[in-house]
């Protein structure tokens, strides 16, 4: 999981608390691992030093203070790159995928572009493999065929997801 | 960069109520091979259908070597297709009454060529295609890999500039898919002819030089510029 632009992207429609932080992250990514409150904290102090976020008020309500921060231009730069690029294609990455396309669609940005990014980059890399099959012996192809089958498997769930895009953008809102 | 050998630009079309195409353009170079992908009723096969001029596009055009295509006669547009097309498609490429052998010396007969040369011609991309064993069975006593090999053997045999392929593989499963794909690919490379392809697989996308995919009838944004 890619906790420190999830948690610019769940900062960017308003600031917020750290706590208040995990618990949409919870809501959003977490079913299978929960972020853990230490994990957010120091996750923060990071994009602060880094000047992507600021704080923009500390609240005390019974208890100890509650700091808020909010996104910074260069924290805006860092979402908007992240979210634009492709991730490095890898068998198993549907949950970095899934999460920027939560992400775009909570903030209004084309999600489909992402899958379509995501897609053309899957691709390129099964381009490579079918090539490198080419006359090759039989170990090295099916040691690629592995990696393509994996691969489909990626493309099919960007594909399955490109078509409902619309139903979990009214899911999410 | 070399000329385009075929282009379509803005291609409308619809079957009655339904928008097939809806502003589709797409270009097709000499040598080649293209994906068409998108999901299903996105107008890839409708694409595919009006860049081999099988269908009118209702608007828009269609160019092969710099010519108009979509405005030609039915006769003129049909010996195109037998002169300088080769077909594959999931299903029915071959015509059920005849053997493999005459399946694939087909487009030879038609275009003129005599039976002896044109049957020597077609049991030579038979033996290429590694299905010799099948010359004088007919399409229905043949496995769909066999008959898909076959289908890849006549759509070669004469030649093309341009190949063809409607989901190619998508009646057979992925061993038998992929030796289809890799002769297909390999045999379209040596003659230098374009590939058209039409798939909803991955894989069988992946031996495409680059995909175009359809949405809704017409081409989905570029991902560059996303």
């Amino acid at each position: 999981m890619v906790l420190p632009q999830t948690l610019l992207g769940l900062l960017e429609p308003a600031p917020r608390h750290g706590y208040d932080l995990k618990r949409e992250y919870d809501a959003a990514f977490g079913a299978q691992h929960p972020v853990k409150r230490a994990q957010v904290y120091a996750t923060l102090g990071r994009l602060l030093r880094d000047g992507e976020i600021t704080v923009v008020g500390v609240d005390r309500v019974d208890g100890p203070d509650r700091t808020s921060y909010a996104l910074t231009s260069d924290g805006v730069t860092h979402l908007e790159r992240w979210l634009a690029e492709p991730e490095p294609v890898t068998p198993y990455l549907q949950s970095v995928v899934y999460t920027k396309v939560v992400l775009a669609l909570r903030s209004g940005r084309p999600a489909d572009r992402i899958l379509h990014s995501q897609r053309a980059a899957h691709l390129a890399v099964m381009r490579e493999l079918t090539e490198r099959k080419r006359g090759a012996d039989l170990a090295t192809t099916l040691a690629c065929d592995f990696t393509l089958f994996h691969l489909e498997a990626d493309v099919r769930w960007v594909e399955h997801t490109a078509a409902r895009l619309d139903r979990l953008a009214g899911e999410l809102t | 960069m070399r000329e385009p050998l075929l282009t379509a630009t803005d291609l409308h079309l619809s079957f009655g109520q339904t928008r097939a195409l809806a502003g589709a353009s797409v270009q097709i170079r000499p040598g080649e091979v293209v994906a068409l992908l998108g999901p299903s009723g996105s107008g890839k096969s409708t694409l595919l259908h009006c860049l081999a001029g099988i269908l009118r596009p209702d608007a828009g055009e269609v160019r092969y070597r710099g010519a108009r295509l979509d405005d030609r006669t039915d006769d003129a547009r049909s010996r195109l297709r037998r002169d300088d097309f080769g077909f594959v498609f999931q299903f029915g490429s071959l015509v059920p009454e005849l053997t493999a052998l005459e399946n694939v010396a087909l487009p030879l007969r038609l275009a003129g060529s005599r039976r002896r040369p044109a049957e020597d011609r077609a049991r030579a991309w038979l033996e290429r295609l590694g299905v010799p064993a099948v010359a004088d069975q007919r399409p229905g006593e043949m496995s769909g890999g066999q008959g898909q090999r076959v289908a890849v053997a006549r759509a070669l045999v004469g030649g093309p500039r341009v190949v063809f392929a409607d989901e190619p593989t998508g009646a057979l499963d992925s061993f038998n898919g992929e030796l289809v794909m890799d002769e297909l690919i390999a045999a379209a490379r040596e003659q230098g002819a374009a590939v058209v392809l039409v798939t909803h697989e991955t894989r069988v996308a992946a031996y495409a030089d680059r995909e175009v995919v359809l949405r809704d009838g017409c081409l989905a944004p570029d991902p560059v510029s996303a």
